[in-house]
């Protein structure tokens, strides 16, 4: 099968940039639509960007470009990145490559399910929330999420600025590994991102697990909060690991249970900031009409998706006089206990050892209409975010079924490496990650 | 309006002389064609993200160490959320809760009495916009150049009690920011802009009144006139027995009065919160002593020791000192000619005026101490007579030669003689028979009169200190 024909099947690419053929050298791979790509269409999924060009291109889209990729296309997703299924999109949903009734996660669904498909080998994602990992252990590749700073966001069109990563999404470790090495470093764009040297991340390629902590928080087990297919396979995991030399601690991430109410706060409430920009006067869609105020008004109407209009709404009200104190303030504040608890585990481990969701995927339209339930398919992975940690999400299993199941571990601020090592060791050690999906 | 008290606060937005805008590389160059001084960051293209210029926020910190500011542990930038056309992000990042400095004061001189004015806060944020409009077609335009472009809001506490006391005010920080050398505070141009906040209430009140807020006051007499007619707006409406409502009003300068433009209502929610692409610095406290030493001189410093060392009146000193580059000139002039008094008076008048004439600053022209000096060495030294000076300036201006070269080329030259004086004086008597005999009877000021004939007749050439003495002799010699 073409890849077109695949894609047509999943609805994972939607848009095939022009200039790249299939005999052109160099690794393809497909961009998120979020990020930016100089002369080629960059909609974030939404009807409010359709038409729109960028007249410049990402920081890690000017550096993939200068090692020699060639960049396919760009990849479906959530509008502006707001959900964890993929259905949000203005192009439609994108199916799950090991069961197309099924969502492929999000917001990076078109990444992941290109990716986990074969019709890329490697894709670039964002994560805010775990829209890399969360798509990634639901279509049973490698997805990971560098720490805040690792990655430049510029050309990154903003969901959440204090939360968003560029990361990679592949079929291995050494390709992540690689591709980290590709998009990494400090950018005088991005003031957020980091001075830091960056390692050459393919040195961690180790399979050696010998003597390594690894935590495993009780808050991230809950009782009867988690498939029980999921809770085996982890179980399993972390019992691989042992099996390995790797030493397991118990740990406790106490302000575990206040994560996703945070992030509902603080997300959309830069969001809504964020998507202001959106207002049809410079680029993208424009409903004309009698008067500037209308026609800003009708243009957002007729732009934006009822998800998007619902945490603009949400973050413009904690975010309005008389609210800020008793939401936003707060809710930074909780932030703040929720990135302690991390640096006082890694005082006792080396990586935390995690679920990466509490389900495999779920069928396409289930939890559409159930915002509360859809936000709590990133409950594993949002804490790191709010703590701006690295994560990653491995292959670990499969349910009955056959629906993939990824093991996330997290690590300390920069050191992605751990990272790198643990999910190589494993992935040496297991044979998920052989497993293809049939199309 | 003598029973009652005005209490005004002034909000200036000044515009930093960066090259570059503030959070991009984009020329900040005044008049250059619309839209061609921009980038996607200042542009608010998706997925951009600002980066503070250094030497903004050095300017601002300089700005706040002059005005006697504190600076604030940790900066911080904030967004303000309002949509707006000429806002392309439809946020301003700004700052809020923590201005980057806190605490200050100016001091001015108003009807020679010293006051200070304390400053609220100093903050650093980004201009917008310009909206161009065409009524006639209904359309709009924007030109984004502005946009980016470094600006300082200074916000002064309700501490000025006067209109006079306003401008005075206005006019203390212009030239600090110009002795700072950190903007060129030109209110046509915009790169000052003032709001007001104004109040009156009954003289002795503890509390104050019901203030009103004042925009579009594009001149320190716009200033002026907007605070006074807004102060006596106050007061009839008191008077009647009326209350005043919050509210903002636009000064309007072809009517010369303030009309309303949105009450306290209508007010915008801005929904601030921490600007999360900037992250929260320090400034090093060392860091902060060095910028304060290497301050340069501030105008009310500069103006004492014009007193002292050039024992100037307190008047001269000042309108010398107001001006950074005037004051310059004047210590230049000094060092080729030294006399204080003499280089104060032309500073202050006839070359004022041609500046002002010409709307331009004294840097901007040919015009350079050495040609002062030489001016007033050609009076001293009697070569030519303040008359004639005063009618080459304008030339010396223009072509920027020496003074020296226009008395020779025009074969200008003062007439000492006393018999080539003769002559002419002997016409102006002739002619002038009731000023002789005015002066006879004691009228002095009959002999100024005849000097200033004579001067006429030899069209400013006659030594005026000759002229006098023979005049004076052939009067009391029984003519």
């Amino acid at each position: 099968m073409t890849i077109e024909a695949i894609n047509k099947k999943l609805n994972a690419i939607i848009y095939f940039n022009k200039g790249v053929s299939a005999t052109q050298s160099g690794t393809p791979i497909a961009i998120k639509d979020n990020i930016c790509v100089k002369d080629e269409p960059t909609t974030c999924a939404s009807k409010i960007l359709k038409g729109f060009k960028p007249p410049y291109d990402a920081t890690v889209i000017k550096k993939l470009k200068e090692a020699g990729f060639a960049l396919l296309g760009k990849s479906n997703m959530d509008e502006f990145a707001f959900g964890s299924s993929c259905e949000t999109s203005c192009y439609g949903p994108t199916r799950n490559p090991w069961d197309p009734e099924r969502i492929p996660g999000g917001s990076s669904g078109g990444s992941a399910s290109s990716v986990a498909a074969g019709i890329v080998p490697m894709a670039l994602g964002s994560d805010t929330g775990g829209s890399i990992r969360q798509p990634a252990s639901l279509c049973g590749i490698v997805g990971m999420k560098p720490t805040y700073g690792r990655v430049s966001r510029y050309g990154l069109i903003a969901f959440a600025s204090s939360l968003d990563q560029i990361g990679p999404l592949t079929r291995s470790v050494s390709d992540s590994a690689m591709l980290l090495n590709v998009i990494s470093g400090y950018d005088e764009m991005d003031s957020t991102s980091l001075d830091l040297p960056v390692p050459d991340f393919t040195q961690s390629l180790v399979n050696d697990v010998r003597k390594m902590k690894i935590g495993i928080p009780k808050e991230y087990f809950p009782e009867g909060g988690i498939d029980k297919e999921v809770k085996k396979a982890i179980t399993k995991s972390k019992d691989i690991l042992i099996a390995l030399g790797a030493e397991p601690v118990e740990i406790s991430l106490p302000h575990t249970e206040y994560a996703v109410s945070c992030y509902y706060i603080i997300a959309p409430a830069e969001a809504s900031s964020n998507l202001a920009r959106f207002d049809g006067d410079q680029y993208g869609l424009r409903k004309d009409a009698k008067n500037m105020v209308d026609m800003h008004m009708g243009t957002r109407t007729a732009g934006f998706g009822s998800e998007v209009k619902r945490r603009i709404l949400l973050g413009t009200y904690s975010l309005s006089s008389g609210y800020y104190e008793a939401y936003y303030l707060k809710a930074m504040k909780v932030r703040t206990k929720i990135k302690d608890d991390f640096l006082n585990a890694f005082k006792l481990c080396d990586v935390i050892l995690t679920p990466t969701t509490p389900t495999p995927a779920f069928k396409i339209g289930e939890k559409i209409d159930d915002p509360l339930k859809m936000y709590l398919s990133d409950i594993f992975t949002i804490p790191a975010n709010l703590a701006g940690i690295p994560g990653i999400s491995i292959p670990c299993g499969f349910t009955q079924a056959g629906l993939p199941i990824g093991l996330q571990f997290l690590a300390k601020p920069f050191d992605e490496e751990a990272l790198i090592r643990v999910a190589y060791t494993f992935e040496q050690n297991t044979d998920f990650h052989k497993r293809k999906p049939k199309i | 309006m003598k029973d009652y008290e005005i209490v005004i606060g002034l909000e200036a937005h000044v515009q930093l002389l960066t090259e570059s805008k503030v959070f991009c590389g984009c020329s900040t160059k005044f008049g250059l064609a619309p839209n061609s001084s921009t980038c996607p960051v200042c542009l608010g293209l998706p997925g951009v993200l600002p980066v503070l210029n250094e030497k903004a926020f050095l300017y601002a910190i300089k700005t706040a160490l002059a005005l006697n500011c504190r600076i604030q542990d940790i900066i911080k930038f904030d967004r303000k959320n309002y949509y707006y056309p000429d806002l392309p992000k439809n946020f301003q990042i700004s700052q809020y809760d923590k201005p980057l400095a806190y605490s200050g004061y100016i001091e001015i001189e108003h009807n020679n009495a010293k006051k200070k004015i304390r400053i609220t806060r100093v903050h650093l944020e980004e201009d917008a916009g310009k909206l161009i409009h065409e009524p006639g077609k209904g359309l709009s335009y924007v030109d984004f150049n502005r946009t980016g472009i470094p600006l300082l809001e200074i916000v002064s506490e309700p501490d000025i009690s006067s209109p006079e006391e306003g401008s005075a005010y206005l006019q203390e920080l212009k030239s600090i920011l110009q002795y700072l050398k950190v903007s060129d505070c030109n209110m046509e141009e915009g790169s000052l802009r003032c709001d007001a906040n104004i109040s009156v209430r009954p003289r002795g009140e503890g509390s104050l009144g019901v203030k009103a807020e004042l925009k579009n006051m594009n001149s320190f007499k716009a200033v002026r006139d907007a605070l006074s007619y807004e102060a006596k707006r106050h007061v009839e409406l008191l008077r009647k027995g009326e209350r005043i409502v919050q509210e903002t009003r636009l000064w309007n300068e072809r009517k010369q009065i303030t009309e309303l433009m949105r009450t306290k209502e209508e007010t915008h929610d801005y929904r601030y919160f921490p600007e999360p692409d900037l992250v929260p610095f320090t400034v090093d406290k060392k860091e902060i002593d060095r910028i304060k030493r290497s301050l340069p001189e501030l105008p009310q410093a500069k103006k004492k020791r014009f007193i002292a060392l050039y024992g100037l009146g307190k008047y001269d000193a000042g309108v010398l000192t107001r001006d950074m580059e005037i004051s310059n000139f004047f210590e230049e002039t000094i060092k080729l000619f030294d006399n204080p008094k003499k280089i104060a008076n032309w500073l202050s008048g006839d070359i004022a005026s041609i500046l002002n004439e010409r709307k331009i600053t004294i840097g901007r022209t040919r015009f350079k101490p050495a040609h002062l000096a030489e001016l007033l060495d050609l009076i001293h030294t009697e070569e030519i007579t303040g008359k004639m000076a005063k009618e080459i300036l304008p030339e010396i201006f223009d072509r920027g030669i020496s003074p020296k070269e226009i008395v020779r080329s025009k074969g200008l030259k003062q007439i000492k003689d006393a018999g080539e004086l003769a002559s002419v004086i002997d016409d102006v008597l002739r002619e002038n028979k009731k000023s002789i005999d005015d002066y006879k009877k004691g009228k002095v000021n009959a002999l100024i009169f005849l000097v200033g004939q004579v001067m006429r007749k030899t069209k400013g050439q006659a030594n005026p200190k000759i002229v006098n003495e023979i005049l004076k002799k052939r009067l009391e010699g029984g003519g």
